[in-house]
């Protein structure tokens, strides 16, 4: 039990740890948004995180920048568009979809038809390979043994 | 025929991809201020802090906008290439000092040499965020006309000078 306590202290302790950041919005509805903008903007010095994850200085910056804006009263749609004017649609985690980005939306489904129409060519080759043409001496003959095999088969059968 | 005829497209098509993944730069993300008027600042220059610059002030010239500070090491690199550029004489170079303490600015210009006709005061970032700075080193070049013509992201080699700058600000010495 006590070990237990312990490390509830210490998930609670680093949990604290993890906090990088310390904008604090009066309205917890702003707070929410604030929130979710950071989540949704990259770092752009450390490419694979977002700005509410990264510790670097320029995410700290518009971190700073978004919290500015929102205490002026700005919406998530200008702060979004002042960063993409700036930053381009890099600085998003979900670019729109336009002919520029079009490849990189289309292109996963465009890999999964492909993966579905292979799946389903190989399938089709398999199945018409199973299938052998036998000549009709060797049906002929086919058949004769099988038939006899069941005569005796049968007569096997009655003696028991 | 077919046999060996997919596995040879689908190489080629993997070669292709690997090849274009070889010679992407995924450090340099496109600029969207490309083709677009130079973001205004009026912000204090280093040598005289009581004196304002703005982009608006070199309207009619080309110019060249380096970010740099003393606390940056590619900068450091970037600096004799910047001089050379400078005592070309070619544009007009102005430094955006990014993030900096203004007195060890000073010193490393006085160190290093000041190829900078003036250098502003970007204390906490403002202006670099305009800019879409994302890495320092980075320069800007500028038309006549105050439109933001090309963008260069990290240091610049002396290959950049010859090959890129050189040629487009004779280009745009030219234009009206």
């Amino acid at each position: 039990m006590m070990k237990l306590w312990f490390f509830v202290l210490i998930l609670l302790i680093s949990a604290q740890g993890f906090a990088i950041d310390d904008h604090q919005l009066a309205n917890p509805e702003q707070q929410k948004t604030y929130e979710i903008i950071i989540s949704e903007l990259r770092c752009l010095v450390c490419q694979n995180q977002t700005i509410a994850d990264s510790n670097a200085e320029l995410a700290s910056d518009l971190r700073r920048q978004v919290f500015e804006m929102l205490q002026q009263g700005k919406s998530k749609e200008d702060i979004i568009q002042f960063m993409t004017d700036r930053y381009g649609d890099f600085v998003l985690y979900n670019p729109p979809l336009k002919t520029k980005t079009a490849l990189l939306w289309l292109g996963p489904i465009a890999f999964l038809i492909t993966g579905f129409i292979m799946i389903f060519w190989f399938i089709r080759r398999k199945k018409t390979a199973a299938i052998m043409p036998i000549d009709k001496d060797k049906q002929e003959k086919m058949r004769r043994l099988l038939s006899e095999n069941n005569e005796s088969s049968a007569e096997n059968g009655d003696q028991s | 025929m077919l046999k060996y005829i997919i596995p040879l497209i689908l190489f080629i098509v993997l070669a292709v991809f690997l090849a274009l993944g070889l010679k992407g730069k995924p450090g340099e993300i496109p600029s969207p201020l490309l083709n677009k008027p130079a973001p205004a600042f009026s912000a204090p220059k280093l040598n005289v802090p009581n004196e304002k610059l703005s982009p608006a002030d070199l309207k009619g010239k080309v110019w060249l906008f380096n970010v740099w500070a003393s606390w940056c090491v590619s900068c450091r690199a970037e600096h004799p290439i910047i001089n050379q550029l400078a005592q070309q004489q070619a544009a007009i170079i102005i430094g955006l000092n990014y993030k900096d303490d203004p007195e060890a600015a000073k010193k490393w210009l006085a160190t290093l040499g000041n190829p900078y006709n003036d250098s502003v005061m970007d204390a906490d970032g403002r202006i670099g965020i305009d800019w879409g700075v994302y890495g320092v080193p980075e320069t800007f070049v500028m038309d006549k006309q105050g439109i933001v013509r090309y963008k260069h992201t990290g240091p610049v080699t002396e290959e950049d000078v010859q090959n890129t700058f050189i040629p487009l600000i004779a280009k745009l010495q030219a234009e009206p």
